[in-house]
């Protein structure tokens, strides 16, 4: 089956074809990678995706349900959440905190409630703060709780964006290079953490630049050079296909 | 350290509450426009120390619902109290009209917007546009208010009744900041981009920030109309807005006890310094840039919240 679907994507700033005209499927269940040199339009897809920027051609279907022109917050509380390439934490804020941003979607009360706080009101706030508690010690920053996002270390940081990602809960979550800057312990401690995300039942599509990484993790892998897919398939066929390796040598020169 | 804190409140309240018996008509009057200003100043924090929003119009608010209080009260009799309500309720509307289009507008463009509207407010008033302003002379005669069939009328009666209004603010405010809402405000200050991704409508909570921020500056308004008796438009002028958003930036965005220092600095402190009247501007100056430098959150920024990490820890507070 399946989950998300994107038909004949185009996007363009100004003159430059930033995605052109991209169409591949992510499978329910699985981990796909989106792979490409810098500047192929990888983030772009997922802008597209998430209601960032809206997409000049083409369709994104999530669940049988086109979604190219809902705003943000719509996409993620029909199940699509994400992280960022460059991170965007709440810098000032509690790591805690951070993951409550991401239960906020499953929650109902507002100002009146807040002001007066119904028992249901405490009840809900109650569930959140399990719930963010309980995705802190997924990702295993249980003990950084009410450490500001600031004073976290680098691959911390990137850690508990995923947090407050699966907080929403999610049905695909979208990882923008989420090894980026992480050393090669924290990377093998993060594929482990991308399974255990599978094994919840939640879609995996995530960008990365870390070859071993994608290998290693995704089922399917996608291709992106300048805008356009040039290739898709399992690990094995991507890594034998010529086109994707000149692709790759070709940024290796520069 | 946490006790320590909750000392200094209770010092503090209980020595405000003694106030008007150890001091003259003139100071325990200070003491209410202080009390009116960080009422005021407290519905400025929801908008620009929470959602952080560039937010230079409040006076705006201010005058619809003291000008709403005013009216109605002159015109059909009504009890000024009874008016809070109404007031409030116009501020919002207003507020809800105007902050529409203006919400996503970025820091500086917003601020500039709103400066506009908080003149365009007080030229209409001047201007008497619906004839029911009394122009720049304003609307005299507005009753007293009358709390269980008494009449206030001394400055000590106007003190508790203001700081009455401004404890209920408190307590509202406070249970408001630890909330979903409270919390949404915050990541909308902090990264609005993030706060989408992470399923937060950034509009929608903007908007209401807006009108509650509005709604309590309506409120203050009848407090206002009912001390006064009298007002005009030069009440609610562009003036009013700048050291509104003064002391919630000197105090500390989003921290109730900061407003309320900064405040009793603002507006309290000039009070005692008379006779420097006219350096006034230059200290502010030198102060807010000296401010900005050294400690950009204020000066008694917010803690973080408070949470109970399980069921039998005590609640955290992080120092
Ligand atoms: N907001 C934007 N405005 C203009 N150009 C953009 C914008 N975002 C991305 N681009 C351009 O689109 C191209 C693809 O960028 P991006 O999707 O970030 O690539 P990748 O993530 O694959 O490295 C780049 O040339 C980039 O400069
Ligand atoms: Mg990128």
């Amino acid at each position: 089956m399946t989950l998300l679907h994107l038909e004949h994507l185009t996007k363009r700033f100004g003159g430059l074809m930033a995605v052109n005209n991209v169409s591949f499927d992510v499978p329910a269940g699985s981990i796909v990678g989106l792979i490409g040199p810098n500047g192929a339009g990888k983030t772009t897809v997922f802008n597209l995706i998430t209601g960032n920027y809206r997409a000049d051609n083409g369709q994104i279907v999530f669940d049988g349900r086109p979604i190219g022109s809902l705003p943000t917050h719509r996409i993620v509380a029909l199940g699509v959440a994400r992280t960022f390439q460059t991170i965007r934490l709440f810098q000032k804020l509690t790591a805690l905190e951070n993951v409550l941003a991401g239960c906020h979607c499953r929650m109902k009360s507002g100002s009146i409630a807040a002001m007066f706080q119904p028992p249901w009101q405490r009840a809900e706030e109650a569930r959140a703060l399990d719930k963010a508690l309980a995705e802190l010690r997924f990702v295993k920053l249980e003990n950084q709780a009410m450490n500001l996002a600031e004073n976290l270390s680098y691959g911390n940081q990137r850690l508990l964006e995923v947090a407050r990602a699966l907080a929403t809960e999610p049905r695909l979550i979208i990882l923008d290079e989420p090894a980026g800057g992480m050393n090669d312990q924290e990377t093998a401690r993060l594929i482990d953490t991308i399974r255990q995300i599978q094994a919840r039942g939640v879609t995996v599509l995530l960008i990365e630049h870390d070859m071993s990484l994608v290998m290693k993790a995704c089922e399917k892998i996608v291709v992106l050079e300048n805008g356009a897919k040039i290739a898709e398939g399992g690990p094995r066929e991507i890594q034998a296909n010529p086109r994707v390796i000149e692709a790759y040598l070709g940024t290796e020169e520069e | 350290m946490k006790n320590k804190r909750w000392i200094v409140y209770l010092v503090f309240t209980a020595l405000l509450m003694a106030s008007p018996a150890m001091l003259n008509r003139y100071w325990t009057d200070v003491l209410n426009v202080v009390g009116l200003y960080v009422m005021l100043a407290l519905s400025l924090n929801i908008i620009l120390g929470h959602c952080g929003m560039f937010h230079m119009g409040h006076a705006a608010f201010y005058a619809v619902g003291a000008y709403t209080t005013a009216i109605l009260n002159t015109t059909c009799n009504l009890p000024v109290l009874w008016l809070m309500p109404v007031s409030g309720l116009l501020a919002g509307l207003f507020a809800l009209v105007i902050a529409r289009p203006i919400i996503h507008l970025r820091g500086d463009y917003l601020l500039i917007v709103t400066i506009g509207f908080v003149e365009i407010v007080r030229i209409a008033l001047i201007n008497n546009v619906f004839g029911i302003t009394g122009g720049a002379n304003g609307i005299f005669g507005i009753d007293r208010p009358t709390v269980f069939g008494m009449k206030i009328r001394t400055p000590a009666q106007f003190f508790y009744l203001i700081w009455f209004f401004v404890a209920v603010t408190i307590f509202l405010f406070h249970k408001l900041e630890h909330s979903r809402f409270g919390r949404a405000l915050n990541y909308i200050r902090e990264d609005d981009v993030a706060a989408a991704g992470s399923g937060i409508d950034t509009a929608h909570y903007k908007l209401i920030a807006f009108v509650i921020g509005a709604v309590w500056a309506g409120f203050c308004g009848t407090l206002f109309a009912a001390k006064m008796t009298i007002i005009a438009p030069e009440s609610f002028n562009f003036w009013e807005s700048v050291l509104l958003f003064m002391i919630v930036l000197l105090g500390g965005r989003g921290s109730i006890p900061g407003v309320i220092l900064g405040t009793f600095l603002v507006i309290g402190l000039p009070e005692l310094f008379r006779q420097f009247a006219t350096a006034r501007m230059l200290v502010f100056g030198a102060v807010m840039i000296g401010m900005m430098i050294f400690r950009p959150e204020g000066i008694l920024p917010p803690q973080p919240r408070a949470y109970r990490l399980d069921g039998s820890a005590e609640p955290e507070e992080a120092a």
